[in-house]
């Protein structure tokens, strides 16, 4: 059933929407800036998850959802404080509901022993465990919607007993004030069993004395066939007091027979109005007439806008994407094309065509900005790890978030989680000091890890930061020189030391704990940041704590880019990168070793990379002098001169994944369509910076090993 | 026979939509709102012959939503299902008492929603 699996779909999708308001709830409880809303807003976010989970028969989920769901409803009205410790319990339990959730999905399985030690916790809350109730329903009977059978007031089934049954049914003025009608009853009676039904007009009085909106009828019913009295009463069940019964079984109930008697089936088939009307007009109330009359407005209101926001499908924007993204690479094509033709810069198709680029480009910038989203949606995933972390390695943290409304493209987003995962490790396993460690050192015992998020220059950065104890230098350069990464006596920086746990395969846990990296070092981190053309820093101070310093492009699909040429090949190099483009004076073109160069750019020595020689495209440097050198900055901050041989110009590109459509080429990001329809690689920066060059000496260890 | 027009009150999205799924599967007319101020500003330019709603939904609520709709001439007589995972007598009671005509207990089987509505609205 394909509509059902898309709304099971929309059901995974609205789960997370409310458990993340639950956990976001739940943490301005334990801060205490919670009131009666966030309870409300708690307790409902449980609710639909249970109703929800129940309609798709998730049974375990159903039964969890329904303990926690009793013990907010405790809060909710007031028998429950929120106190810290009760909020603790809470986003325990807010964790084990996720994981359900997550099975209900089929990714990865839950914990029974978890699931039971939370529920009970829960129940301890509310004194005593509460029964089971509506969650509980019978599973077995589910039909081939998926669903389960209805509860309903109005429902019947089939139970033996014998004998006549004599109803007696006296609605009320307030039954039919709610939409009720004598004939649903009679209807439903008449599905029991065989059915008579008398009307008794006794009480109606005169015209001129008759109230419209009092119901003067009383219905006499006889019912035969096996019918239960629970049965019966079921039909009144939702009325109640609204329209009394009298029920009896068997003879004739006392009085005489009321005289006219109606086949109450006939008569319903018979008209629309229901039953009071065919019998006799006035008195019909108001329940028919007003519903159904005066709707001329009905065809034009078929649907009411549920909001100022639309959900669409991914896919479909991706498409849109790739279109404009097509659009772009077209419409420079033509403006080469005009270019190329001689046409004046002045003549109307010039002018045209600078206004259509000028659209198009908006169009892109409109398209991009509808898959931007705030980096909410992964910073909220991050207390519940911080949680466990914290549990696992007996340390006290705090978890402060800043910039969670900060956007960034989607794609971006969802690569995101991983590097901010690791890093949040990093700093709690690693940065964090133990409890004792820090009251030692003069700190609360509770450590504070910042996680931010903020845009700066066109790309989005991402900062974590600890209040720990700060990199060991000493030690991370000691592992360094062990490790062979650095040579005994290099010359580096605080910085530069601080970076070397960047570099492959070091790791500077005395024990490595499972906890950070699992396995993997900070080097694979960088490497995944580098492949969505990010750049990943860190900087520290001794004793008082550590920052990662993440900076992602916003976008993944447009690159502003300056193109160039270098050995015959049309390249891109990330104007992000670039820090200048210069042409250099002879005398500062250094030799450094046999055939290495440096360029001295005011005062500081930056190695010389030939770019067509470093991508195999020529034998020989050309002679830096007579070319035009890029100066680009790599993440760690280490800057190198690229040599090519012109620059062609800047713009905007659509990037075209090569992995995707041929293959993963080292230095080499991604590949775009020119203006002209060439196809130009965009070059990977740091990657090339990082190629092993023939000549080791023509590079700082740092430089290379970044 | 025209078609008959649904009014779907709901905060969660995928009880819309399967709401919507069942109901239009059924041949009606389906306007959706997400909560009880919705619903009320939905009904200021519609005239459904159901109103389905929840009970537990932000702003406002399904009582005070039913109590609301009952509170207008011109909507006071149109049938009102409660459909709610709850079915304690107190909140029954309790919509029945703001006007509510029938009570259904999610998760709710497809079939019989829609005899229950065919049967409120005929």
């Amino acid at each position: 059933m394909d509509q059902m699996e898309q709304i099971k779909t929309i059901f995974f999708q609205e789960c997370d929407e409310l458990l993340a308001d639950l956990e976001e709830g739940l943490l301005a409880l334990q801060a205490g800036q919670g009131d009666s809303d966030t309870i409300n807003a708690v307790f409902r976010a449980v609710h639909s998850v249970k109703g929800g989970a129940g309609a798709f028969g998730f049974d375990p989920l159903v039964k969890f959802a329904h303990v926690f769901e009793t013990a907010l409803d405790a809060m909710r009205s007031g028998s429950l404080d929120a106190e810290p410790e009760t909020v603790k319990v809470m986003l325990r339990a807010s964790d084990v509901l996720a994981d359900h959730l997550s099975a209900a999905k089929g990714e990865g399985s839950v914990d029974d022993a978890r699931t039971s030690a939370a529920a009970a916790e829960l129940e301890a809350l509310t004194a005593g465990p509460t029964a089971e109730g509506s969650a509980a329903q019978g599973g077995s009977d589910a039909d081939e919607w998926g669903f389960r059978p209805v509860q309903i007031n109005l429902d019947i089934s089939e139970a033996p007993v014998a004998d006549d049954w004599r109803l007696t049914i006296r609605p009320t003025a307030a039954m039919y004030a709610k939409g009720n009608d004598a004939a649903l009853m009679l209807r439903e009676l008449a599905r029991l069993g065989e059915i008579e039904a008398a009307l008794d007009t006794f009480s109606l009085p005169d015209f001129d004395a008759l109230e419209p909106e009092i119901s003067y009828l009383v219905w006499t019913v006889r019912l035969s066939g096996e019918i239960d009295e629970a049965e019966i009463r079921d039909v009144f069940d939702f009325v109640g007091d609204d329209c009394p019964i009298e029920l009896t079984r068997g003879a004739p109930a006392f009085g005489p027979s009321p005289e006219p008697v109606v086949d109450i089936l006939a008569l319903i088939a018979q008209s629309q109005t229901p039953v009071s009307e065919a019998v006799i007009n006035p008195a019909s109330g108001p329940q028919s007439s007003l519903s159904q009359a005066d709707d001329p407005a009905k065809e034009n209101t078929k649907s009411v806008a549920p909001g100022a926001t639309i959900r669409v499908d991914l896919e479909r924007v991706d498409k849109l994407i790739d279109l404009v993204g097509e659009l772009v690479i077209n419409q420079a094509m033509i403006s080469q094309r005009v270019a190329e033709s001689g046409l004046a810069r002045s003549s109307n198709v010039a002018i045209g065509l600078d206004e259509l680029e000028q659209l198009t480009r908006e169009i892109q910038d409109s398209v991009m900005a509808i898959r931007a989203q705030p980096v909410k949606s992964v910073f909220q995933r991050m207390p519940r790890l911080v949680r466990e972390i914290a549990a696992s390695t007996g340390k006290q943290v705090r978890l402060v978030t800043e910039g969670e409304g900060t956007e960034v493209d989607k794609t971006v987003i969802e690569r995101l989680s991983d590097p901010i995962t690791h890093m949040l490790r990093n700093a709690i396993d690693h940065g964090l000091e133990s409890p004792d460690e820090r009251i030692a050192a003069g700190k609360s015992a509770e450590g504070t890890v910042r996680l931010a998020a903020l845009h700066r220059s066109g790309r989005i950065v991402i900062e974590v930061s600890d209040d720990g104890k700060g990199i060991n230098r000493k030690r991370v350069r000691e592992t360094a020189v062990n490790k062979g990464l650095i040579s005994p006596d290099a010359n580096l920086t605080d910085e530069e030391i601080d970076n070397l746990i960047f570099l492959p395969g070091f790791s500077t846990a005395a024990a490595i704990s499972n906890i950070s990296g699992r396995g993997v070092g900070m080097d694979v981190v960088k490497r995944s940041i580098q492949g969505l053309g990010g750049r990943i820093s860190i900087s520290s101070q001794p004793g008082q704590g550590s920052c990662f310093t993440l900076s992602l492009p916003l976008t993944l699909a447009v690159l502003d880019g300056m193109v160039v040429t270098a050995g015959n090949h049309t390249l891109v190099a990330p104007l992000t990168a670039i820090v200048e483009t210069l042409q250099p004076r002879a005398e500062d073109i250094r030799p450094l070793g046999p055939r290495g160069y440096v360029l001295a750019v005011r005062g500081a020595h930056v190695p010389i990379i030939d770019i067509g020689v470093a991508l195999g495209w020529r034998e020989n440097p050309i002679n830096p002098a007579e070319s035009v050198i890029l100066l680009v900055e790599s993440e760690v901050g280490g800057r190198a001169a690229l040599v090519v041989d012109a620059i062609q110009g800047q713009r905007q590109v659509v990037i075209k994944s090569l992995e995707l459509n041929y293959q993963r080429v080292d230095a080499i990001a991604a590949a775009t369509i020119l203006g002209d329809g060439r196809v130009a690689l965009i070059l990977d920066v740091d990657a090339v910076i990082a190629l092993p060059y023939r000549d080791p000496i023509a590079f700082p260890p740092l430089a290379q090993a970044s | 026979m025209t078609t008959k027009t649904i009014l779907t009150v709901d905060d969660s999205r995928m009880m819309r939509e399967m709401l919507l799924m069942v109901l239009q599967g059924a041949g009606f007319n389906v306007i959706q709102a997400e909560d009880g101020v919705e619903g009320l500003g939905a009904l200021e330019n519609a005239n459904p012959d159901v109103i389905i709603t929840d009970i537990n939904m932000p702003r406002l609520d399904g009582f005070g939503f039913i109590e609301g709709v009952r509170k207008q001439d011109r909507h006071r007589a149109v049938p009102i299902l409660v459909l709610s995972t709850e079915g304690d007598i107190e909140k029954k009671n309790r919509a029945r008492a703001a006007g509510a005509t029938g009570w259904i207990v999610k998760p709710f089987n497809a079939e019989k929603l829609v005899e229950a509505v065919r049967r409120v609205s005929a």
